[in-house]
């Protein structure tokens, strides 16, 4: 509550706000999350791979696609630092690259997933009645379906590039976040302060989007980050299967397939990208959790 | 209650009619057809067996033939194994898939119980840091790449277990730990908080006063009100675990229901994925309704209406 006339004020008086330090519910929330080491260690290692990817091409000796024959299978050396896969390409070139097709996955399927589940979530629970009703009951048969294989399912349905596969798993992971953005505004909703709204004369769609959403974002920011591993794992885990991003595009998943193959003769071909996506997966779980004990008040003593 | 299980039984009858009705669907859209080939068939043939399969029916009747057909305990036909019914792929799948899920639920809670009991009984000890630092990283891991992993470690370097296959006990091993990890570590994460909340409750401090011994203490007060929450998961748990079984099966060539529907997928054999994915769903809510019925036989306070 509080915190909220905090928010006001400062879009008045902007020095009272400097004069007292984070105050804002985003600024104690930063405070918090910078205070918690393994949350910062997870947040630097995602920014660091993120820059590392993006960057990828102005340092990186090798292409992700180049085969040299003349050095196929080649172990972690000076010249090639992770050694060079089947087809003489280089490992640490393929992990950098296929780090951009893992993010990209986590985070463009959240985009649909939002773009899904926020709007059907506020509608239920912003509407009420039959609306309500009937929207959950849908989420619910959603929740019945095993994810992955429906995953899978639409996947074969929409074939092709890189984005069918983000429509694939955001059209599957939405429930989860639709419930969530439902429970959360059904109990904002029951708050003084959207009374007080309501009592300005206040509409429908404008309590909702200026009270009632960004009132209940601190959840659903953790859910989605906890969201991001899972649809990362879930597109390794299509690319490992053979029906995710098409070759010679690198993803840790296809990797891990391919390396299987050679496992004898050449286990760090698996090793590797095995160990990039544990620690990616890893890196989301600290931010996550520290995430959430920053954001989440009900957690908040 | 058992009006309650009724209203669940229908429901979920509901729902597996609108999960066939919408993977139906989907399956009618994936691009080509379960007829296509290398080389191709003559336009006559397909439509030959078009007819045979009852394919070359309208939409809304081809899915009302499959329903009251499944009702029958018939899932159709395989495309792709002609000689062999759905029901009866599945069958052979089944056991297998039961198994090892079974396996791993077990080993879950025989590892996740333990560890959370013990961290939270000697909270900030050197066991304690061990539980925390084993249900993180085990939460966050997938399951098959913990399987390759342990393949690199056990087949490749030290060569003590095969790499894949079924039959052989030594078999089982690292796909059942590969799918039983993640619910482990979220057994122990669990089980510790749930207990750190019950010892500090009056109830207990009542116990020890009226001269309990610690044992009993532990396992009539402590335990029975601790695993509440853990009974709560268990069921979701076990769903992941009969879902998560597909990709562990392909890691280990394990031929269950999952890598049956992943064969499926690619020959587009519309029976086969049909009848694999209403399998899952079967699967997963009766759990869930096992789990729900057990809960309140666990913890008498929950009454259903």
């Amino acid at each position: 509550m509080f915190n909220l006339f905090y928010r006001a004020k400062k879009e008045v008086t902007e020095p009272e706000t400097s004069s007292r330090q984070h105050h804002t519910l985003w600024g104690d929330a930063w405070v918090r999350l910078r205070r918690n080491k393994l949350a910062v260690l997870g947040g630097s290692i995602i920014l660091l791979l993120a820059l590392a990817a993006i960057f990828a091409p102005l340092y990186l000796k090798y292409d992700f696609a180049t085969q040299n024959y003349d050095a196929i299978l080649v172990g972690p050396s000076t010249e090639h630092l992770l050694g060079t896969d089947e087809l003489g390409r280089d490992v640490f070139s393929r992990l950098i690259y296929g780090a951009r097709t893992s993010l990209a996955v986590g985070l463009f399927t959240q985009l649909v997933v939002l773009m899904v589940g926020l709007p059907i979530g506020a509608i239920a629970a912003a509407a009420g009645g039959r609306v309500d009703n009937l929207l959950m009951r849908f989420v619910d048969i959603m929740y019945a379906f095993p994810d992955i294989l429906l995953i899978i399912l639409l996947r074969a349905i929409f074939g092709g590039s890189i984005f069918m596969i983000f429509l694939a798993i955001g059209l599957v992971a939405w429930v989860g976040i639709a419930r969530l953005v439902r429970g959360q505004i059904l109990s904002v909703k029951q708050r003084d302060f959207v009374a007080a709204a309501r009592a300005m004369g206040g509409s429908g769609a404008y309590v909702t989007l200026r009270h009632l959403l960004p009132n209940s974002l601190g959840p659903i920011i953790v859910a989605i980050t906890f969201n991001i591993p899972r649809a990362i794992f879930a597109e390794a885990a299509l690319s490992y299967i053979g029906i995710g991003v098409r070759p010679p595009t690198p993803s840790w998943g296809t990797m891990i397939a391919d390396g299987n193959n050679v496992i004898y003769a050449a286990p760090y071909l698996v090793i590797f990208p095995a160990i990039a996506i544990a620690i990616l997966m890893l890196s989301f779980t600290f931010l996550g959790d520290g995430l959430r004990d920053a954001l989440d008040p009900r957690l908040r003593r | 209650m058992g009006k309650y299980i009724l209203r669940r039984i229908l429901w979920l009858g509901l729902v597996l009619l609108a999960v066939s009705f919408i993977t139906f669907s989907l399956m009618h859209l994936v691009p080509g057809g379960p007829w296509d080939r290398e080389k191709e068939l003559a336009p006559q043939i397909v439509e030959n067996l078009n007819i045979k399969y009852g394919l070359d029916k309208p939409f809304y009747e081809q899915y009302i033939n499959y329903v009251w057909n499944a009702l029958h305990g018939d899932l159709g036909v395989s495309y792709k194994y002609q000689d062999r019914s759905v029901t009866e792929i599945i069958g052979t799948g089944l056991p297998i898939t039961a198994t090892l899920g079974v396996i791993a639920f077990i080993l879950a809670l025989v590892i996740g119980i333990p560890l959370g009991m013990a961290a939270a009984l000697k909270q900030n000890s050197v066991i304690d840091y061990v539980a925390v630092v084993f249900s993180t990283v085990f939460a966050s891991i997938p399951g098959f790449v913990l399987g390759i992993l342990l393949v690199i470690i056990f087949s490749v370097w030290l060569h003590w277990l095969p790499t894949s296959g079924w039959g052989d006990w030594r078999q089982i091993i690292m796909p059942a730990f590969s799918l039983a990890a993640l619910p482990a570590a979220y057994t122990a994460r669990i089980t510790r908080a749930s207990m750190l909340e019950v010892v500090r409750q009056d109830y207990i401090r009542t116990a020890r006063a009226k001269g309990l011994s610690e044992r009993i203490i532990l396992s009539r007060h402590t335990l029975r009100n601790a695993l509440i929450p853990v009974v709560t998961v268990a069921g979701p748990e076990l769903a992941f675990l009969i879902a998560g079984s597909f990709i562990i099966e392909n890691i280990f060539s394990i031929p269950g229901v999952g890598r049956l529907f992943v064969q499926g997928v690619f020959a587009r054999d519309y029976g086969l994925i049909m009848g694999t994915i209403l399998f899952y769903a079967f699967a997963v809510a009766i759990i869930n309704l096992i789990v729900d019925i057990m809960y309140g036989w666990i913890d008498p306070r929950i009454r259903y209406d």
